[in-house]
C-alpha cells in the first residue's frame, strides 16, 4: 500500500448514469432519510462500476447527494483500497495477489510479466487498456498464484498463461475465469483423490436411524 | 454516587464518568493525547492506559472506558508504566525529533509526556515516514510530518466551529490530515486548532519562528476585539506583544477565541502613532505634548461650550470615558456620544443595552430568534456557544435579518421588520419556557431604531421574554466599550448632539474623537482632535492627534456585553512618547483650566464606581437579577420601513483600527472575500 492521491488529471464535471442513479436511490432508500450518508459505500462502488474509477466530481456530486461534507467522503474513498482514483484500463484491472502463499507459488513472476507487457504498477498503461496492481490476499491460496482481472478470478497462473489471458482481453476476447492448472474449482491437482466411491455420497450406504442422537427425553 | 479505588483510594463519581475522569477525581495525572474535555472522545492515541479490576488482564485506555462501581483503577502498577512506554515508543517511531526547531518546543505535549511517561532512548534504526505539508489557510501552518494522528483538529473543526472541513485520508501508516483538496479552512475560529494540536504539527503560521514560550511575558487581561470580552493571555517579549492566548472562561469563551483576537495583534506595530502632530499648512507636523496642549486649549477657548464635542471609540476602556465626560462636563457641554454607530440604546434602564441572558445562559434558552444580527461574524464565540447548545439539545432557532451560513439550522423568517411583525402577530403566545431574543446593534442604529426596538420590546413583552429568574432579551454588541459607555451615561445630556449631528457640517467648533475610527467625519468642518492609537480613519482627519495606548498597554475596565466588568492588565508599554487614554485627559484639563479631581488611576476608578457602582463588581454578570425590565416600554412608536436587517459587521477581519492595521487580518479579509464572491463548488 502506498500513499493514495486523487488522479492529477480529473474530468470537468461527472453526473450519474441513469441506471446508477436508480441503483443509487434503491440504496439510499434502505436508511432512514437523517442517516443517509450509511448509502456512501455501495453508491461510491457504483461509481465506480460506471466509470471505473472515482473522479473527483463524482464524490463532490455523491457528498452533495448525501447531504454530509465532502471530505467524510474523500476519508472513505482513501481509506479503502478497492475504490480506484485513477482512470483504469478500458480492457482489463489486473490484480495481482502478492501475500506470501502466492508469493511462494510464483506471483513475483506474474507481476514482473505485468511491469514488462503492461508498464508501472498502479498506472494506466500507454494504450490506455490495461492496469496492474498488488493486492494483498484475495482469498483463494489454494489456487495460488491468482489474480483477480475485473470481476473474476484467474487461477493458478504462470507467466505463460497470464501473458495469454492479457493477450486475449488486448484482443477484444473475454477468456474463461478459473482454474488454468486444468482442475476443476480447488480439487487436488490430478484429480479428487477422496471422495472417489460414490456410495459414501450417493445414499445407498445410508441406514435408518435407532433414535435421534441429543434429542429430548420423551416426556 | 458509586464508588470505585484508584489506586487503592475511594473515590465517589458522579454515574457516566470515564475511568479518566474518576483517576482525575483522586488527584491522579492521565496523559493523553487525543482525549480533550470539549471533543468528542476519539479513544485513538492509546496514552491513557491504566489499570483497572475486574476486567482483562490487560491496559485499558481509560478515556473511553465507563467507570463501574466497585472498581479498581491503577494508574502507576508496572503494567501501567509499560503501556506508556510502548505507547509513546510507537508514537516517536515516525515523529521527527526536530524539537530544536520546531515552535511547540517548550509546550508541547509529547515532548512533556516523553519526559515523564517515556524510555530513556530509541530502539529505532529505521527510516521515519515523512508527510507532505498541507495548506490550510494563513492562519494554520502545517508540518505534518509531526502529526501523531490524536484527531483533535477534525473533532473540533466538525463539532465546535461548525466547518467540517479537515479530515483523515488514506489508513494505517499512510494516514494523513488534511482539508479537502488543501483549501483554506473557512472559519473565524481556525486558531484554536493549533492549540488543541498536541505537537507541533499545526503551528501559528502569522507568528511561525518569532519566539520561544519562555521567554515570554505572559499577563492575563481580556479582548477589546468585539463586546464578547473573550479572557486572553497576551505573551509579550520586550516592547512587543508576541502572541494572544485564551484563558479559560466557562462563563465567557471557555477555552477558545476567534481569529481576529488571537491573529490581529500585529496591527499593535504597524500604523501606530508615537507622538504628539499637529496640522499646519494641512500637514500633520510632529509637535511636543505641550504644544499640542496649546493648539487645542486655543481653540476650546474660544468656542462657546455648546460648539465642543466628544465621540468615544469601540476599543476604549471605561476609565478613559469616564475622564472624557468629566472633562467635558466640566467644559458645560451634553454633547458627548460613545455610539459612533447611531444607536437608539442609552435611555431607560440598564437591562435594555445587556445580554440579560448572559453568555453561558444562553444555554438554558429553549427558544431563540436573532433579529437582525450575524453572530458568525459580530462574535463568534457567541455563534459557538448557540452552535454547542443547538448540537446539544437541537433548540429552536429563527433568524429574521440576512440568511447566512451561522454553522447551524435555523428557520429563516424574513429579512425585514414586517415578517417579524407577522410573528408577532401570528403567535399569541409561544411554547417556550426560556424564549430569548439576540437583537443586533445594527438594527437599532438605524434611522428608525426607536420604532424597531418598540415592536421588538412590544413582541417580547407578548412572548413573555421577561419573568421570573428569566430575562431573555439580549443586544449584541459589537464594541468592547459601549456597554461601558452606556452604563456611566456617555450619552447626549439635555439638548446635546448625537455622534451622527455631530459629525455633520458646521455642527461644532472642537470635535474630540476618543478613538473613534468608525464614524465618517469626512462632512465635519469642526477642529478635530484625535486621541488614539492608529493612523487610521480618525486620525485622517484631525488637526491634533494625540498618541494614546491600546488594549494591551495600559490597564483599564471593560464591561462585556452581558454587562460584565472585567480588568484589563498592561502587557507591554504605550508606544514612544504615547501615554495612557485618562492621564492625557487629565494633563489636558488642567491646561483648559478645568482640572479633574483624580490623579491616579486608583482615584478615577475610585470616582467612576462613586458615581456608576455597576463598575464596581468586577466579574460579575446581572443575568435575570433584577428581572425589572418592562419590555413595552422601549424605544418609540413610529414608522418601520420594511428595509432588510443586516449586521453592522460585513468584513469580520477588518472592524478596528488594529485590525486593519493587520497583516494578517489583510489576509484573511482577503481570503474571506474571495470565499464569498465565489462560493465553493462543493457546497
Amino acid at each position: 500500500m502506498s500513499v493514495r492521491r486523487l488522479a492529477k488529471e480529473q474530468p470537468a464535471s461527472w453526473d450519474f448514469a441513469p441506471d446508477t442513479l436508480e441503483k443509487a436511490n434503491w440504496w439510499i432508500a434502505k436508511y432512514p432519510a437523517e442517516r443517509k450518508q450509511s448509502a456512501v459505500i455501495p453508491i461510491l462502488w457504483l461509481i465506480q462500476k460506471q466509470d471505473g474509477w472515482v473522479s473527483e466530481p463524482a464524490i463532490r456530486k455523491l457528498a452533495q447527494m448525501l447531504e454530509m461534507p465532502v471530505i467524510r467522503v474523500l476519508e472513505v474513498v482513501t481509506f479503502y483500497t478497492m475504490f480506484q482514483l485513477e482512470p483504469v484500463g478500458s480492457a482489463a484491472l489486473i490484480q495481482v495477489c502478492g501475500t506470501t502463499p502466492c508469493a511462494l507459488r510464483g506471483a513475483n513472476a506474474l507481476m514482473d510479466l505485468c511491469a514488462a507487457k503492461i508498464g508501472p504498477k498502479d498506472h494506466l498503461s500507454a494504450d490506455g487498456l490495461f492496469t496492474w496492481q498488488e493486492v494483498e490476499c484475495l482469498g483463494a491460496c489454494v489456487n495460488a498464484p491468482m489474480a483477480q482481472i475485473n470481476d473474476y478470478y484467474y487461477e493458478d497462473l504462470t507467466p505463460e498463461t497470464l501473458g495469454q489471458i492479457i493477450d486475449d482481453f488486448k484482443a477484444g476476447k473475454s477468456p474463461k475465469p478459473g482454474s488454468y492448472a486444468g482442475r476443476h474449482t480447488s480439487e487436488p491437482a490430478g484429480g479428487a483423490l477422496t471422495l472417489t466411491d460414490p456410495s459414501l455420497y450417493d445414499g445407498s450406504r445410508a441406514k435408518k436411524l435407532k433414535n435421534i442422537p441429543n434429542a429430548p427425553e420423551p416426556a | 454516587m458509586p464508588k470505585a479505588k484508584v489506586n487503592g483510594v475511594e473515590v465517589e463519581f458522579e454515574p457516566g464518568m470515564t475511568v479518566l475522569q474518576v483517576a482525575e477525581l483522586a488527584g491522579e495525572e492521565i496523559p493523553r493525547f487525543c482525549y480533550h474535555e470539549r471533543l468528542s472522545i476519539a479513544g485513538n492515541c492509546r496514552m491513557c492506559l491504566v489499570e483497572v479490576k475486574p476486567g482483562p488482564p490487560k491496559p485499558q485506555a481509560s478515556c473511553a472506558l465507563p467507570a463501574a462501581e466497585n472498581q479498581e483503577i491503577f494508574t502507576a502498577s508496572p503494567m501501567v508504566k509499560k503501556g506508556r512506554e510502548g505507547v509513546l515508543e510507537f508514537l516517536l517511531i515516525n515523529h521527527p525529533l526536530d524539537c530544536p526547531i520546531c515552535d511547540q518546543g517548550g509546550e508541547c505535549d509529547l515532548q512533556d509526556e516523553t519526559l515523564g511517561y517515556g524510555r530513556d532512548d530509541s530502539r529505532y534504526h529505521e527510516n521515519k515516514r515523512a508527510v507532505e505539508e498541507k495548506y490550510m489557510g494563513p492562519l494554520v501552518k502545517t508540518v505534518m510530518t509531526r502529526c501523531i494522528q490524536c484527531t483533535r483538529c477534525v473533532r473540533y473543526v466538525t463539532e465546535i466551529a461548525g466547518v467540517p472541513e479537515i479530515g483523515m485520508i488514506s489508513r494505517g501508516e499512510d494516514a494523513e490530515i488534511t482539508t479537502y483538496l488543501e483549501k483554506a479552512i473557512n472559519s473565524e475560529m481556525t486558531g484554536n486548532v493549533v492549540d488543541l494540536c498536541p505537537v507541533g504539527a499545526l503551528t501559528h503560521k502569522p507568528w511561525a519562528f518569532n519566539y520561544r514560550p519562555w521567554e515570554l511575558k505572559k499577563t492575563e487581561t481580556v479582548d477589546v476585539m468585539d463586546a464578547v470580552g473573550a479572557n486572553i493571555r497576551v505573551d509579550a517579549r520586550g516592547a512587543e506583544v508576541m502572541r494572544v492566548l485564551p484563558r479559560v472562561n466557562e462563563a465567557i469563551n471557555e477555552e477558545w477565541i476567534d481569529d481576529k483576537t488571537r491573529y490581529a495583534v500585529d496591527g499593535l506595530m504597524r500604523q501606530r502613532l508615537d507622538q504628539p502632530y499637529i496640522r499646519k499648512n494641512k500637514k500633520l507636523v510632529p509637535a511636543t505634548w505641550g504644544e499640542a496642549f496649546d493648539a487645542i486649549a486655543a481653540k476650546v477657548k474660544k468656542s462657546s461650550p455648546d460648539r465642543l464635542g466628544v465621540i468615544a471609540g469601540d476599543l476604549q476602556d471605561a476609565e478613559s470615558m469616564k475622564a472624557a465626560l468629566d472633562l467635558f462636563t466640566a467644559l458645560g457641554s451634553a454633547n458627548v456620544d460613545c455610539r459612533q454607530d447611531g444607536s437608539v440604546l442609552g435611555a431607560g434602564p440598564r437591562e435594555s443595552w445587556l445580554f440579560n441572558t448572559t453568555i453561558a445562559g444562553l444555554e438554558q434558552a429553549d427558544a431563540i430568534m436573532l433579529i437582525g444580527t450575524n453572530p458568525r461574524l459580530e462574535a463568534p464565540l457567541v455563534n459557538a456557544r448557540l452552535r454547542k447548545h443547538w448540537l446539544a439539545t437541537g433548540v429552536r432557532i429563527g433568524v429574521c435579518g440576512d440568511n447566512a451560513d451561522l454553522n447551524f439550522s435555523y428557520h429563516h423568517i424574513g429579512a425585514g421588520a414586517a415578517s417579524l411583525q407577522k410573528v408577532f402577530d401570528d403567535h399569541a403566545k409561544i411554547a417556550a419556557q426560556k424564549p430569548a431574543f439576540i437583537v443586533g446593534s445594527g438594527v437599532l442604529a438605524r434611522e428608525d431604531g426607536e420604532a424597531i426596538l418598540n415592536m421588538i420590546g412590544q413582541g417580547a413583552a407578548k412572548f413573555g421574554l421577561v419573568k421570573d429568574g428569566w430575562n431573555g432579551f439580549n443586544v449584541l454588541h459589537t464594541a468592547a466599550s459601549r456597554v461601558g459607555g452606556l452604563d456611566m451615561g456617555f450619552v447626549p445630556g439635555k439638548g446635546g448632539l448625537t455622534a451622527k449631528a455631530m459629525v455633520k457640517k458646521g455642527a461644532l467648533d472642537v470635535l474630540f474623537l476618543l478613538g473613534a475610527d468608525e464614524i465618517d467625519t469626512a462632512d465635519s468642518d469642526a477642529f478635530v482632535v484625535y486621541l488614539g492609537t492608529h493612523g487610521d480613519n480618525g486620525a485622517h482627519k484631525a488637526d491634533v492627534i494625540l498618541p494614546g495606548a491600546a488594549y494591551t498597554e495600559k490597564a483599564g475596565i471593560y464591561v462585556n456585553m452581558e454587562g460584565r466588568v472585567q480588568l484589563a492588565n498592561r502587557a507591554i508599554f504605550p508606544k514612544g512618547e504615547a501615554r495612557e487614554d485618562w492621564a492625557i485627559l487629565r494633563a489636558l484639563s488642567d491646561r483648559l483650566g478645568a482640572t479633574l479631581p483624580y490623579d491616579s488611576l486608583t482615584a478615577l476608578r475610585r470616582k467612576l464606581i462613586a458615581d456608576h457602582p455597576t463598575f464596581g463588581q468586577v466579574d460579575y454578570a446581572p443575568g435575570s437579577q433584577p428581572a425589572a425590565l418592562d419590555l413595552g416600554k422601549l424605544g418609540k412608536k413610529g414608522k418601520v420601513s420594511d428595509a432588510p436587517f443586516t449586521s453592522p459587521v460585513s468584513d469580520f477581519y477588518q472592524t478596528n483600527p488594529i485590525a486593519r492595521a493587520s497583516v494578517t487580518m489583510a489576509e484573511c479579509s482577503a481570503l474571506a472575500a474571495s470565499l464569498r464572491a465565489q462560493p465553493v463548488a462543493a457546497e
